[in-house]
């Protein structure tokens, strides 16, 4: 209790210093496994460094991207969110069956579906959110039971069918590559990721998601309510999903109640590269883009290599399962730091 | 000495940019009881755990009972025949009693099953050693502090252990349970058993003590007989100056208005209704056993636990406090009796600890204004001395003492009306205790109340205006200034217990 190895402490580093090896350790090292595992295969991949390529990999990321920037922040404070993937199919559905409505302009109809995705999303998010909190649940339970709810209610609003036609200028802007080189659905994840980072970097309630993740007891006899940033950070993951489910349809142009099955998965994995802890407390969301980045490189990249659809998803998890056990290597280097 | 157990010539240690132990040579006399002291970061941990086998020496060489003595792991130092009982308990809860004794060599039938006959007998005469009465089967958990700290002893004592090293046994103990640990190693002294024994708490080193030593800074200040010795001249071994008087208490400051009363506060069905208060300026203490309901009611009060029913009124005006947020927003603050699991962001630097109980007050439009916040914290860490490397340093990587400092200034930064401190020194060495004393009497003398919940009769008795004594949930007693009396408190505390 009293002087756990003090000595290992008080680190001979500057602060200037301290923060650089920080940033160096947190944040370098992911985009650095970026660089190198692009230059890999950009030279071992005929196809891979051509601008082509490029654009595919920028459109491929964006949905996975959002809903990782929503599960950012309900990892940050200590929790998952497993339902992401099936409130993403249940968004889909809304926001096509409102876009098909003809007694709609289309300006109108997209408007008022994006609105509905988004709220769609935020409410099965509150719940997640409001049921864990209100009676101690594990989020994981919680969140596994919103899976199938949500994809239940999927099929209902569709009448399990696939939901095509939606408005021209919809699907038109989902094609859309501005100057020729940013796709607009990528511009789309860019600004959530843009977003997400301005509230956790400078905001209030950002620093109040980084505290509970930390300890949650230590902030409520701080004087605060931790379940309100818990139920928050669901509720912006459940917001997230239903942008996701928007820009599925720029994307694919079809609502689906079995769109996004195992679209969790994906999100907590570049979440977890990212760096982000899944115990809470730490990581950023800058880590979540690169992590996303690096999960579709490796996939775009095995692809192009001629690797088998039967060995890629292995190569992926092992992917995984080695950025979480650096995770715990960059936390005790972290410690000797600060 | 002719017969020592253990040498130590010329040891040190050094990690990244401090030296933790420099040229500490010692030798350890068979069958002695030696007191080691030191402030925290004297590097007394740093020993152990060379002793341990979890750290290995950089310099000098280790003699142990003859022979060179190299553990690579603590199970070398285990197999060598030195035990170690940390402060720390190594429990596993879950398990029994017997089973956690010999966790590391189970009596075994046929086919690995073990033998719980043997096993339960052998467990029995282990405890019958530390003189615990009770069912080898019964499962950890159950168990209180002190008989976990027995049952470690016991589990040392099951390896034929030649050398046991005790590290602040006595740290969780209530003064009974410590009369009868001390009961244990006379008697384990007496069988022959090597004792290093580690404390804070300098008053009870005399009983069982034959030698000193103090480690200062990382270096061995001096190694004496106990005989002879007193408390100041082991203060001033530890800090190397003398302390005037280690308590001032400073008659000049004259409690006002009531700050805080709390009127029949009753937690549980189960629990007496409870009513006391304190004034403004005042230092209230508050008394009792561990598990006496103190940090129970002072908890039920915050808001941090529910209560059933209760009145608690701030300057005279009752106040609903459901939450702690309540409780903060009309000017309460608690520090826990566990610093490092409710009272800190450990992973988090200095700043954004202060900062958490009042960000409103360093942002703008709900973003935090970063200059503001440093600037805040910086005064805060220089007002009340935190050493650390900076205010971006973890505080999971400061000292107990500063740490502990950390957690007033983050109430210090809210401003406080009333201010409840659930064993505020606990853990914190002779320095910074002081520093906190200080820091008590500047706020009470800025006309803040003071809670003062504490173990230390002692410090209760130096620091506070007034005294009450909980027993069994019950507070049985309130003790003014002028008749503090250490064995009238204490018989106060065991009322509730004693009677049949």
């Amino acid at each position: 209790m009293t002087e756990m190895s003090e000595p290992l402490v008080s680190a001979p580093v500057s602060p200037a210093k301290a923060k650089f090896l920080r940033f160096l350790i947190r944040d370098a090292g992911v985009l650095l496994a970026l660089v190198l595992i692009t230059l890999f295969f950009s030279a071992t991949a005929p196809y891979f460094a051509t601008p082509d390529n490029a654009l595919k990999i920028f459109v491929q990321i964006a949905i996975n991207t959002v809903l990782a920037a929503g599960m950012t922040f309900v990892i940050l404070t200590g929790g998952i969110d497993l339902s992401v993937g099936s409130v993403l199919a249940l968004c889909t559905v809304v926001g096509a069956t409102i876009m098909i409505d003809e007694s709609l302009s289309p300006a109108a109809a997209i408007t008022l579906a994006l609105l509905a995705c988004m709220a769609t999303g935020a409410a099965c998010g509150f719940l997640n959110g409001w049921i864990s909190t209100r009676w101690k649940i594990p989020s994981f339970i919680v969140t596994l039971g919103m899976l199938n709810m949500a994809a239940g209610a999927a099929r209902v609003v569709s009448d399990n069918s696939t939901i095509t036609g939606l408005p021209q200028s919809f699907v038109d802007f989902g094609n859309l590559i501005i100057g020729g080189f940013l796709p607009s659905i990528f511009l789309v994840a860019v600004l959530v990721i843009a977003a997400g980072w301005f509230v956790l970097r400078f905001t209030v309630f950002g620093r109040m998601i980084f505290a509970v993740g930390t300890n949650d007891e230590a902030v409520r006899l701080s004087g605060h309510n931790p379940d309100f940033y818990k139920v928050a950070a669901f509720t912006i993951s459940g917001l997230t999903a239903g942008i996701a489910a928007m820009v599925y349809l720029l994307r694919l142009n079809i609502g689906s109640p079995i769109a996004g099955v195992g679209y969790e998965l994906n999100a907590i994995a570049a979440v977890i590269i990212g760096g982000t802890s899944l115990s809470g407390g730490k990581g950023s969301i800058i880590g979540t883009l690169v992590g996303a980045c690096i999960l579709q490189v490796l996939s775009t990249g095995l692809q192009l290599l001629g690797v088998g659809d039967n060995f890629k998803p292995i190569v992926i998890g092992l992917v995984i399962v080695l950025a979480v056990i650096l995770d715990a290597y960059r936390e005790r280097l972290l410690r000797r730091i600060r | 000495m002719d017969d020592a157990i253990l040498s130590l010539k010329g040891v040190g240690k050094i990690f990244p940019g401090v030296v933790a132990l420099s040229d500490v040579s010692l030798s350890i006399a068979r069958g002695e009881t030696h007191i080691v002291l030191g402030e925290n970061g004297a590097g007394k941990s740093t020993l152990i755990k060379l002793l341990a086998g979890i750290y290995q020496p950089d310099a000098g060489t280790i003699v142990f009972n003859g022979q060179s003595y190299q553990p690579k792991t603590p199970h070398d130092a285990q197999q060598s025949g030195i035990r170690i009982v940390h402060q720390e308990l190594n429990l596993l809860p879950y398990l029994s009693i017997a089973e956690n004794l010999m966790l590391e060599n189970l009596p075994r039938r046929a086919f690995g099953v073990v033998d719980r006959k043997a096993l339960n007998r052998r467990a029995v005469a282990l405890l019958k050693e530390v003189g615990l009465d009770i069912d080898p089967r019964t499962r950890v958990e159950a168990l209180g502090v002190a008989q976990m700290q027995l049952v470690e002893i016991a589990k040392a004592l099951s390896y034929d252990s030649k050398l046991l090293v005790l590290d602040e046994p006595t740290a969780t103990l209530t003064p009974p349970e410590i009369t009868r640990l001390f009961a244990i190693i006379k008697r384990l002294k007496a069988k022959g058993v090597t004792i290093i024994y580690i404390s804070h708490r300098l008053h009870e080193v005399f009983e069982i003590g034959d030698r000193v030593t103090v480690l200062r800074n990382g270096r061995l200040e001096a190694t004496r007989d106990l005989h002879g010795l007193a408390v100041p001249d082991l203060v001033r071994m530890m800090i190397g100056r003398d302390i005037a008087d280690e308590f001032s208490f400073d008659a000049s400051i004259v409690p006002g208005k009531v700050a805080l009363s709390v009127a029949n506060l009753k937690r549980s069905a189960a629990t007496p209704e409870i009513s006391f208060s304190v004034r403004h300026g005042e230092i209230l203490g508050v008394a009792g056993l561990v598990g006496s309901g103190r940090t129970e009611a002072m908890r039920a009060l915050f808001g941090a636990d529910p209560k059933l029913d209760g009145v608690v009124e701030i300057d005279g005006r009752p106040v609903a406090i459901t939450a702690p947020k309540d409780a903060v927003r009309h000017g309460l603050s608690l520090l826990t009796e566990d610093r490092k699991g409710q009272g800190l962001l450990l992973d988090m630097p200095v700043d954004k600890n202060i900062t958490i109980t009042d960000l409103g007050k360093v942002s703008r439009h709900g973003l935090v204004n970063r200059r503001a916040e440093a600037a805040a914290a910086n005064d805060l860490v220089g007002q009340l001395r935190v050493k650390a490397s900076s205010i971006e340093q973890a505080v999971r990587n400061l000292s107990g003492g500063n740490q502990q400092k950390v957690v007033l200034a983050k109430w210090l930064f809210r401003g406080t009306s009333t201010l409840i401190l659930d064993e505020p020194t606990r853990g914190v060495d002779i320095g910074a205790r002081r520093e906190i004393y200080q820091l008590l009497w500047m706020l009470a003398a800025a006309e803040k109340g003071i809670i003062m919940v504490s173990s230390d009769l002692p410090e209760l008795m130096g620091m506070c205006h007034r005294i009450i004594v909980f027993s069994k949930n019950k507070i049985v007693g309130e003790v003014p200034r002028a008749e503090f009396d250490q064995e009238r408190i204490l018989s106060l505390a065991y009322q509730e217990y004693v009677r049949p």
